[in-house]
């Protein structure tokens, strides 16, 4: 074999470092775009903070009190769980238009199953959750194993959910004083805490429960990490020995039951049980709107469930101060409109990270 | 003469009218670089995909440490220890270093905590991370915790093989581990390599780079039309002769 130039040995003379990683010193958007980069949820809650300073300077103590706040957690509630949900299937680059019309049929299965069949409203209660979990594992399925794209898989379903929402239910509303006097148990979670002027329901806590302990999850557990690899890259996960089909199936049956959980939480909120409640039709795009405004990257792996929680606030807190500055709620609509847009473009700005 | 680490034997794949792997066996010694060189559409792909368990062989057999195996998927062939640095690294650009050196294999803290509420144990794993990187004397790291996409191609390549390095215990296979990089990050991945080989874990080497080839490797193995056609020293050949064989320009002296 013919001695090779030693291209290498010119090298010899150069700086031997190889692959340091430094963190170079940045100007200070540079060090605010690596903090935005490593805690994704900072947007949202310096938009949510900002929000209701302002709304607080304009509107004084009617907006700015412990009674006007809490009720907008009361006024999320619903969304704020429907959106936990919707983030996890965005996180694994996924999309779910079927959560609203979940949640609507669970609600209508656990009042129906108590009312028509007499079933212990615990039980019914029960069945209603193990329903949107089995719906969620049908979601799953097909996405995961039939590999049909998510959008198109739960754009079916919520249209069959909703159908056999008003099919089952014949469109019958079940009253609210009939529960109450009936079935106490399926307003569980409308019941009141108060604290001073603050009300919190026990639908508002599970929220807040839902959000904390999906929060740790997602960072400290291995499911949490595999949930994060498998929305960033499905083939380098698989690869890399992550059980993609298992974590699809997890995330897409938990998302079921987390839906049922909203149904439940509507029954509180509403009293009643009603198969027409608007959330079946806009519950999807009010979900997807609080996960977006909340920084959760449509692309998938990147952002925090945390987040998507302000998104919901953001949106509850225009809602809310809008309406008591008596503006049009046409803009509350046009100016979440626009945080959305300003939302994915700072998401963007985010991903790049060579700035 | 010693018993091969890894052999197989008349492994055919076919997607569709096209076979890729045409019959074809494979032999790895224990302690050897094995390098794996074939044109472009030869099959070595399918050939390492087959033995790294990514792809499922439609006929033939395969013995690790003379046990037949039969992988369904690369989870399985990870645990019979067998680990592979892909061409395309298989990292999760989001997540961290630490993460993705223990992607699914992640160690849970002991106790309650990691029994009842899974929570994984991050400083551990951030212990061991950094302990495996500078082991290797890979590199000086600063930030563990810093997302595998803000490092640059080499050191992708750097986290990628201690990875491997790390929990690999009976066959490492490193595809085009050199192709992405400039002089001297290739350079450090060599002597990466001969590094692992030194503690006598057997490599497999997949690549193009024929210096790169000749310089580690001890046996080569020609990969030509989904098949073996030949292996050879590369202290008897030279590239020429490599490149030849692998093109179909030269024949192989029957053995």
């Amino acid at each position: 074999m013919s001695a090779p130039d030693n291209y290498e040995a010119v090298t010899a003379g150069a700086s031997q470092d190889v692959a340091k990683f430094d963190d170079e010193k940045k100007g200070l958007i540079g060090r605010f775009h690596h903090a935005l980069h490593t805690t994704p949820a900072l947007v949202p809650l310096i938009v949510l903070v900002a929000a209701i300073i302002v709304f607080g300077l304009v509107l004084g103590s009617k907006f700015f009190s412990p009674f006007a706040l809490t009720l907008i957690l009361q006024q999320v509630q619903i969304v704020g769980v429907l959106a936990a949900a919707q983030s996890l299937i965005i996180l694994t680059a996924g999309i779910d238009l079927s959560v609203g019309a979940i949640a609507v049929l669970c609600s209508v299965v656990m009042g129906q199953v108590t009312f028509r069949y007499g079933v212990p409203p615990f039980f019914a209660v029960a069945f209603g959750l193990a329903f949107g979990t089995m719906i969620g594992a049908i979601n799953g399925w097909l996405v995961s194993r039939v590999k049909l794209p998510p959008f198109i898989v739960t754009l079916g379903m919520w249209q069959i959910v909703l159908a056999a929402n008003y099919l089952y239910s014949a469109n019958e509303t079940i009253r609210s004083q009939d529960i109450e006097a009936q079935a106490p148990f399926l307003q569980f979670l409308g019941n009141k805490l108060k604290l001073g002027g603050a009300t919190f329901t026990l639908g508002v806590v599970l929220m807040l429960l839902l959000v904390a302990i999906l929060a740790y999850v997602l960072r400290s557990t291995a499911w949490g990490r595999h949930v994060y690899a498998v929305g960033d890259d499905p083939d380098a996960a698989e690869l890399a020995g992550v059980d993609v089909h298992k974590t699809l199936m997890s995330v897409y049956m938990v998302v079921g039951f987390i839906c049922a959980l909203a149904g439940w939480v509507m029954i509180g909120r509403f009293g009643s049980v009603s198969p027409s409640a608007t959330t079946g039709v806009i519950g999807n795009i009010q979900a997807i709107t609080a996960v977006v405004i909340g920084g959760i990257s449509l692309f998938g792996g990147r952002g925090s469930i945390v987040g998507s929680f302000f998104g919901a606030m953001i949106v509850g807190v225009f809602e809310l101060g809008l309406r008591m500055a008596g503006a049009n709620p046409q803009w509350t609509f046009l100016l979440i409109g626009v945080l959305i847009i300003a939302a994915v473009a700072v998401d963007q700005w985010i991903r790049k990270v060579s700035a | 003469m010693t018993q091969p680490v890894l052999t197989a034997r008349g492994l055919t794949k076919r997607y569709g009218k096209v076979t890729a792997l045409d019959r074809c066996d494979f032999d790895l010694m224990p302690g050897e670089i094995l390098a794996v060189i074939g044109d472009n559409g030869a099959g070595k792909s399918t050939l390492i995909k087959a033995i790294s368990g990514a792809v499922v062989p439609d006929e033939g057999k395969i013995e690790l440490e003379g046990a037949p195996v039969r992988f369904q998927s690369p989870i399985e062939a990870r645990e019979a220890g067998i680990e592979t640095v892909y061409q395309t690294l298989a990292m999760s650009p989001a997540l961290s270093i630490a993460d993705n050196m223990f992607m699914g294999r992640e160690i849970r803290k002991p106790g309650l905590a990691g029994k009842l509420f899974r929570k994984l144990d991050r400083p551990e794993m951030e212990r061991i991370a950094r302990e495996k990187l500078n082991e290797l004397g890979l590199m000086t790291i600063q930030n563990i915790n810093q997302a595998v996409e803000t490092l640059s191609g080499g050191q992708r390549q750097g986290v990628a093989v201690a990875r491997a390095a790390a929990f690999g215990s009976k066959v490492i296979i490193l595809d085009e581990p050199t192709a992405a990089l400039g002089v001297k990050e290739s350079r450090k991945v060599l002597e990466l390599i001969q590094d692992v080989k030194s503690r006598g874990i057997p490599i497999i080497l997949i690549s193009h780079n024929m210096p790169h080839v000749f310089e580690v490797a001890d046996r080569i193995h020609v990969h030509r039309l989904g098949r073996r056609l030949c292996v050879i020293d590369p202290k008897e050949h030279t590239m020429s002769d490599a490149v030849g064989l692998m093109t179909g320009a030269i024949e192989p002296e029957a053995a």
